[in-house]
């Protein structure tokens, strides 16, 4: 693991990169590393969020100044700009369901191919997908999801990288820490070693690449 | 009283002690605040919560306590928070005993649509296919009728949102169940006639000779 500052952490994402995104309505959300985005005007992004917030909020913030190409995400429903831009083709947008989401970057941070889930059997999900029978009954193959980046956001992180989350803050955040390339982490809280106990620890610190100092 | 309320009241009948339950936006919310007295029940909130207690008083939200629609929540005692892999494990794998879930159209099968109007609503199924699929119970509370058409119908036309068939249905007219996939009414509104219920139904509905009045 290594600190960086948050412009240094942002300047290593390319145009185009694909990101991955803590939070649940911008609860858990890194909102440093979304306003320096922003700031340094990355583009042609694609990301991959639980939602995308509430325009000025968020993934919200990348929806307004229209930084993203494509999104992956269960839910868009309350941030109209969103809608807008799909309709009008600016994003393109896949919509899965939130369980199959955590599920395939799940897969895609463990090692796994992907993952069979009854969700969405029979409905416009199927599309596409092969629906295979075990036991008799029938799941859905969904393939793993990976991104170049994770961009997450802790409660506490130790010096050495350890982290914990604070309660709904938790959400996709520790799950999308083991799905990327590289692990960008911020936190409320940067403290010594052994503040967080062992058994307190979520994420463990040699899945992160880079934590932000707090300045 | 009101339409939701009526709703939300019945539903709250179903519920028993010790039960984890999920509760969708809408008008499910609402069922939370009529859990018969003494009765403990665990609410999960999908975002990564069980023991969902009420809207804190002002001054007193914290931000990374919240519900699925990011609102601020309190958390009862006995409360536990999770990440999202686990909150999901819990709806798929049978450790939810109920979910209520709000509907746009239920067939008389007991097929749901609730998650999207083609070209009009596409805010994304977040959890509801999920919950639909995988809770042991899932009740439908939702208005007999949208803009004076009928809600529960021979066949979706809207996309569905699982193959799973829900248990009940709750509005402010009806109680209707499924049993052996049959459009079944259990229950009239107070004020609700039966005829009523039928005139505002599109499905064929079945109708025992006896139909109690819901105790709301």
């Amino acid at each position: 693991m290594k600190t960086i500052h948050l412009q240094e952490a942002i300047a290593l994402i390319p145009n185009g990169a694909s990101l991955m995104i803590g939070g649940f309505m911008a609860v858990g959300t890194p909102e440093r590393l979304i306003d320096e985005l922003v700031h340094q005007g990355k583009r042609d992004l694609t990301i991959i969020a639980n939602d995308t917030a509430l325009p000025g909020r968020g993934i919200g913030k990348l929806v307004t100044a229209g930084l993203i190409r494509r999104t992956i995400a269960s839910h868009i429903g309350l941030n109209p700009e969103t809608q807008q831009q799909m309709i009008s083709g600016k994003m393109a947008v896949d919509l899965v369901p939130q369980g199959t989401l955590i599920e395939r970057i799940r897969a895609g941070g463990f090692g796994l191919g992907g993952i069979l889930t009854p969700t969405g059997v029979g409905t416009v999900v199927e599309e596409g997908k092969r629906n295979i029978e075990v036991d008799g009954k029938n799941f859905l193959l969904e393939t793993a999801l990976r991104a170049d980046f994770a961009l997450v956001h802790a409660f506490l992180a130790d010096y050495s990288g350890n982290l914990a989350y604070a309660l709904t803050a938790r959400n996709f955040n520790p799950v999308m820490a083991m799905a990327a390339d590289k692990v960008i982490v911020t936190a409320e809280h940067i403290v010594p070693i052994g503040v967080i106990a062992p058994d307190h620890v979520v994420t463990p610190a040699p899945v992160v690449d880079y934590l932000v100092v707090n300045e | 009283m009101e339409a939701q309320t009526i709703i939300a009241k019945r539903i709250a009948q179903e519920l028993r002690s010790g039960m984890l339950v999920n509760l969708g936006i809408g008008i499910p919310t609402l069922v939370a605040n009529y859990v018969p007295q003494g009765m403990s029940v665990f609410f999960q909130s999908e975002n990564g919560l069980i023991g969902t207690g009420p809207i804190p008083e002002e001054g007193m939200a914290h931000p990374t306590l919240t519900d699925a629609a990011g609102h601020p929540v309190s958390a009862l005692p006995g409360s536990s928070t999770f990440d999202s892999a686990i909150s999901f494990g819990l709806i798929r794998g049978g450790h939810l005993d109920m979910t209520v879930l709000g509907g746009l159209q239920v067939d008389s099968h007991g097929l749901l649509a609730n998650w999207m109007i083609p070209g009009k609503m596409v805010p994304g199924m977040g959890g509801a296919m999920d919950l639909a699929t995988g809770a042991k119970r899932v009740v439908v509370a939702m208005q007999h009728t949208a803009k004076g058409k009928p809600k529960v119908v021979p066949q979706c036309s809207l996309p569905l949102t699982s193959l799973r068939p829900v248990d009940l249905v709750v509005t402010e007219l009806a109680v209707i169940a499924f049993p052996e996939g049959r459009a079944t009414l259990v229950e009239t509104a107070p004020g609700a006639s039966v005829e009523q219920v039928i005139s505002s139904t599109d499905a064929e509905l079945d109708v025992p000779q006896d139909v109690p009045e819901m105790r709301v």
